[in-house]
């Protein structure tokens, strides 16, 4: 463990004065960070505490039908609040499909965010990585990278965003409430997390100091409540990031999509939003020809980085079995394994 | 330590005798209420904390280290290097015999593989130490990493685990081959896999002069005594190790490790007493692991499906500087009858740490290729897969010719075919789907592992107020030797288990041997019982030849010992307490010994294996190609069945590795620089319990006269072999598929 220095501000106001440090980082439920620091991955000088702000962690219902989720509520109590899976059950399964039951009671939804990479070379330290160390390589590139990125991904990083919750919030236009030195602002959760590039250290458009307050679903976003899945393929049956992971959300009207949403998670190294596979859609009849047609426009640029290019006609088939989910109705209960092609209870041929 | 109090049966459920008596674990509350206390939670006065730095290279030299830095920072008391490490009696490179594992021990700069130790720092705190390693910053002078198992510059070794031969045979292979209507080649490929016990290698060590004082996870306390006894030149009854429970072992704790030695060398260097745990990476490294392999299996079969002629060859993998070389090939000497089998192996010696026995060395690889190809030959030969394996069912070993001590696996494929329903399956693949569109098939593999024994002694008293004390240095691995063990002690002494005190888990008492080879029942069981008898006879004796006890006289029609009472046998209404005997004799206790081996002329004269049938369910996504096992029926015979509640663990606990085998095991080195990319619990999978299925193990009755007295065979091991292969060739009847490299992860799938 390095030496920091370690702060718990009473106030936002101080919280973001205190973030303002060269070095520091803010520290919430620290399920990632933590084990970044003792992997020496992370090495921040000061830790600003942020779990016990206060206000931060409630969900609450906008006038207008959005719902804000405070940057501290975890990912559990949002998974299980009634009327928040009612009305987005997309990302209530996409919560629940992550992590383990207790890292779900611990992390929070602005953590969620700023989760860093599972990339191994990320990881370890004697590796190259552009990521944790720029200008010095990746490693990853020639490397063991079969779980790597196929789309947006550069010659400098082919990592990969690991997120659940943040496919779907990508999918139903969610909104990133920022607090900073500056002042308040919005920022579109499509545009918050950035492409590698030449700058793959830069993984978010936030500036120094700058804390999640909240995160924002508009109103809209509750309308496609009766047909929105996430489905998350994956190397074992739970406690495992995606391979590739879908979130579809289908509004339908007389039989027909009048819109879709599509993000795709574990392919690069944001959520990755599916615009010109959603333009397929509009308009079309709900069915596999069509389905397929997304897929294809969805992974049109995508290329391998390496031992990975199976994850592209994998994703292509996530999108279609999602579509297909999606377009038979959001189910009553959530699933026993949510997000998982084996929907639960073990029955027998 | 105080005493270890276990849980104590009540005398009224032994109906009789306590073994066969599914007990619960007599060390059950103590783990679940975290009394019992393994190594690392030991914390003797002055202790202070060391903590390993590793080595990031896996091949050349460390040129320095910022020992100044580590010194520097508040709390750290030492940093132990090549340059101050104490000298040690004896080369850890030296070999004197095939179990003294060389060592890395801070005696050079040279580096031999990742994660090899190369300093130790030693602080008050943790916290201390840990940053103190962080601050050495290591500098190397790294040569190219030798990875992977492609290297022609292969050689085939003398010996293959833990002595066999590495290559065997018998009868005309080629003839087989030429004269067969049927053939299949195929190769199979096995990753490296790393042992991964819940408890990490952990010791706290305190010398006192040239006495030693060590807490630390074991499965053989008097191997360790001798392997420091040597290192140290000391005198091993000056070692005292207290090994009570294990947090899993899996054969990673069989041999003294070097991170243990390391800990105690820091203990003398500072003159205090030290506690060194490793961290979950440190342990993809010096402290074993299962080599990976790549297997080639040839088999030719008559028009009627009866084998001709069976080749299995393994190439693996073992480290540049000492020799354990997986017997893979092995697992097919004693299973399948054919005219001609042949066996052999090729290493290749790459950059990693030497790799070790890993629960059921060379037969879970081995099961797992030697399985699935059973299963195309079966497929090529047109035959259900159950029915060709019947039809090469041996009689005799095959290897060998040797008649079985006992072999009741044509009834393990029998009560397991039943109860998983193998009739109704199809024999073509992809003619089974659930109601959801899975794909579903069903696959079998048959299990097998070799009934062994090592050398074990045990101690028995009687004591004046009737009750008996059993001793004996047994391991509890989690297997639950505690229990299973002290239900034999108190059949050996004719008491109920409420009647005895069990003994165990430290180096002062007699040595147990080793808790390995699945015979850690059957040798220290043997023992105990040997020890009962002993001390039984000599109570008889005393009864016997004394004029004033009702058994005076029973000369041969001897007696029986029960309940504390010794019977006249052929008259059961003469008996004597054991506590009268002795009192009238005027002794407090009286002592008897046992040992348990293996009978030599047992040994030439039969083959010795447990057996089972594992049948398993799985179903796979079409699309995705994601597996889950779904049902698993299992059905082993395996001699006695001391208590079959912890067998039926065993069992599980073997099933459930053969899940990770089939699906999740594998370590990723980087081809480039030999470094071990998932070197931790989040990204090496194992099952998680949405992937462990429904499971079953069936206890088939068998016994043996020939193994050991008490007819144990042994179970910790054999859960492994057979479900590995299952899985897999359910697999295939699934999607049609045939995966033959493991673990079988959905892109090789894909296609299907």
């Amino acid at each position: 463990m390095n030496r920091f220095e370690y702060a718990r501000p009473a106030t936002l106001a101080e919280a973001v004065a205190a973030g303002a440090v060269p070095g520091a980082a803010y520290l919430a439920a620290g399920t990632n960070l933590m084990d970044l620091m003792k992997g020496g991955v992370m090495r921040p000088g000061h830790l600003v505490d942020i779990s016990r702000l206060p206000g931060l962690d409630r969900i609450e219902r906008l006038g207008d039908g959005g719902v804000r989720i405070g940057a501290l509520v975890r990912n559990a109590d949002l998974a299980y609040d009634t009327d928040f899976a009612r009305r987005f059950p997309s990302v209530a399964e996409a919560l629940l499909s992550g992590a383990s039951a207790q890292l779900r009671n611990a992390a929070t939804a602005g953590g969620n965010l700023l989760q860093r990479t599972r990339c191994t070379y990320f990881y370890d330290t004697a590796s190259a990585c552009n990521k944790r160390d720029p200008g010095t390589g990746c490693d990853a590139l020639g490397g063991e990278n079969r779980l790597h990125a196929v789309l947006g991904w550069s010659e400098h990083c082919i990592a990969t965003h690991p997120s659940d919750f943040c496919v779907p919030l990508t999918a139903l236009d969610a909104v990133v409430e920022v607090e900073g030195p500056k002042g308040r602002r919005d920022i579109p959760l499509e545009n918050f997390h950035l492409l590698p590039g030449s700058t793959p250290e830069r993984e978010t458009v936030l500036e120094h100091s700058e804390l999640i307050t909240a995160v924002r679903l508009p109103a809209e976003a509750a309308r496609f409540a009766a047909n929105a899945r996430y489905l998350k393929v994956r190397e074992r049956t739970s406690y495992a990031f995606a391979v590739v992971s879908a979130a579809a959300a289908l509004r339908l009207e007389g039989g027909m999509v009048a819109e879709a949403r599509i993000a795709l998670g574990g392919v690069a190294l944001k959520p990755w939003r599916a615009r010109a596979a959603e333009a397929e859609l509009a308009g079309a009849r709900p069915e596999p020809v069509t389905f397929r047609r997304a897929a294809e426009a969805a992974l049109a640029d995508a290329k391998p980085s390496g031992d990975n290019g199976f994850k592209i006609e994998l994703a292509r088939r996530i999108i279609v079995r999602t579509l297909t989910l999606a377009a038979a109705g959001t189910p009553e209960r959530m699933p026993a394994l949510p997000a998982s092609p084996f929907s639960g209870a073990i029955t027998h041929a | 330590m105080p005493e270890i109090t276990l849980t104590q049966a009540p005398a009224h459920i032994r109906m009789g005798s306590s073994i066969g008596q599914p007990l619960t674990r007599r060390e059950g509350v103590l783990k679940t209420t975290g009394a019992a206390r393994f190594a690392a939670d030991n914390h003797p006065p002055g202790m202070v904390y060391a903590a390993l730095a590793v080595s990031s290279i896996a091949r050349g030299r460390v040129t320095a280290l910022n020992v100044a830095a580590a010194m520097a920072h508040p709390g750290v008391i030492e940093v132990m290097t090549p340059k101050n490490a104490p000298k040690l009696a004896l080369d850890p490179d030296a070999k004197n015999n095939p179990f003294m594992f060389r060592l890395d021990l801070l005696q050079n700069d040279r580096v031999r593989y990742a994660n090899q130790p190369i300093a130790v720092v030693v602080a008050d705190t943790l916290e201390a130490a840990t940053e103190g390693v962080a601050l050495l910053e290591p500098q190397y002078e790294a040569e190219p990493a030798r990875t992977g198992l492609d290297s022609d510059d292969s050689f085939a070794p003398a010996a293959v685990g833990a002595g066999s031969p590495a290559e065997e045979s018998h009868g005309d292979i080629t003839a087989g081959l030429a004269a067969a209507s049927v053939r299949m080649e195929a190769v199979y490929d096995t990753p490296a896999q790393y042992h991964n016990a819940m408890e990490p290698h952990a010791i706290v060590a305190a010398w006192d002069g040239d006495t030693l004082s060590i807490d630390t996870p074991s499965q053989g306390m008097a191997m360790a005594q001798a392997r420091i006894a040597g290192l140290f030149g000391i005198a091993p009854e000056g070692i005292h190790i207290r090994s009570p429970f294990l947090g899993g072992g899996f054969g990673s704790k069989g041999l003294f490790s070097g991170p243990q030695v390391l800990g105690i060398m820091a203990a003398r260097l500072v003159g205090r007493p030290v506690k060194l745990v490793l961290r979950r990476e440190q342990m993809f490294g010096p402290v074993g692991h299962r080599a990976p392999t790549r297997q080639t299996l040839r088999m030719g079969a008559d028009g009627q499906g009866a084998l001709t002629a069976l080749s299995h060859h393994t190439k693996t993998a073992s480290s540049t500087f000492d020799d354990f070389f997986e017997p893979a090939a092995n697992a097919s000497h004693a299973l399948y009858a054919s005219p001609a089998i042949a066996t052999s192996h090729e290493v290749v010696r790459i950059d990693t740490g030497t790799p070790l026995f890993m629960r059921a060395p060379g037969e879970a690889p081995g099961s797992a290729a030697l399985e699935s190809a059973i299963d195309e030959m079966a497929l090529a030969c047109g035959m259900d897969p159950l029915a060709f394996r019947l039809k090469n069912y041996a009689e005799m070993e095959p290897i060998s010719g040797k008649p079985f001590s006992s072999k009741a696996l044509r009834q393990c494929y029998e009560q397991g075919a039943e109860r998983f329903g193998w009739a109704k399956r199809p024999q073509a693949p992809r003619q089974m789907q659930d109601e959801a569109g899975m794909l579903v098939g069903w696959g079998m593999g048959t299990a097998v592992f070799p009934a062994l024994m090592f050398q074990g002694q045990a101690r028995a008293m009687l004591r004046q107020d009737g009750t008996g004390v059993v001793e004996t240095g047994a391991h509890d691995m989690g297997q639950g030797a505690w229990t299973a063990l002290a239900q034999i002690a108190a059949d050996s002494l004719g008491l109920d288990l409420d009647r005895i005190e069990f003994r165990s888990g430290t180096s002062d008492l007699p040595d147990a041997g080793i808790a390995g080879g699945s015979a850690h029942t059957a040798t220290v069981g043997t023992a105990i019982h040997g020890a009962g008898a002993d001390v039984i006879g000599k109570l008889a004796d005393l009864a016997m030849d004394d004029e004033r006890s009702p058994l005076f006289g029973a000369g041969n029609a001897g007696v029986i010992a029960r309940g504390g009472r010794l019977h006249r046998r052929d008259d059961d209404g003469r008996s004597e307490s054991y506590a009268d005997i002795l009192a009238r004799a005027g002794l407090a206790e009286i002592e008897g010994r046992g040992t348990g081996a293996i009978d030599p002329a047992a040994q030439a004269a039969y083959a010795m294996h447990a057996h089972g049938a594992v049948f398993a369910e799985v179903k796979v996504d079409p699309d995705f190609g994601q597996v889950r096992v779904t049902r698993l029926v299992g059905a082993f015979a395996a001699g006695t069945v001391v208590n079959p509640r912890m067998v039926r663990s065993q069992y599980y606990g073997g099933m459930i590795w053969g899940v990770s085998f089939a699906l999740h095991e594998h370590a990723v080195m980087d081809k480039r620089s030999g470094r071990l990319m998932n070197p931790n619990l989040a990204e090496y999978y194992v099952p998680v319990n949405a992937d462990v299925p429904s499971i079953e193990a069936i206890l088939v009755e068998e016994r043996d006269i020939h193994v050991n007295a008490l007819g144990i065979k042994g179970v910790g091991e054999i859960g492994v072999t057979g479900t590995a292969g299952a899985i897999a060739n359910a697999v295939w009847h699934a999607t049609g598929v045939r995966v033959r490299s493991f673990p079988i992860t959905l892109d090789q799938l894909l296609d299907a």
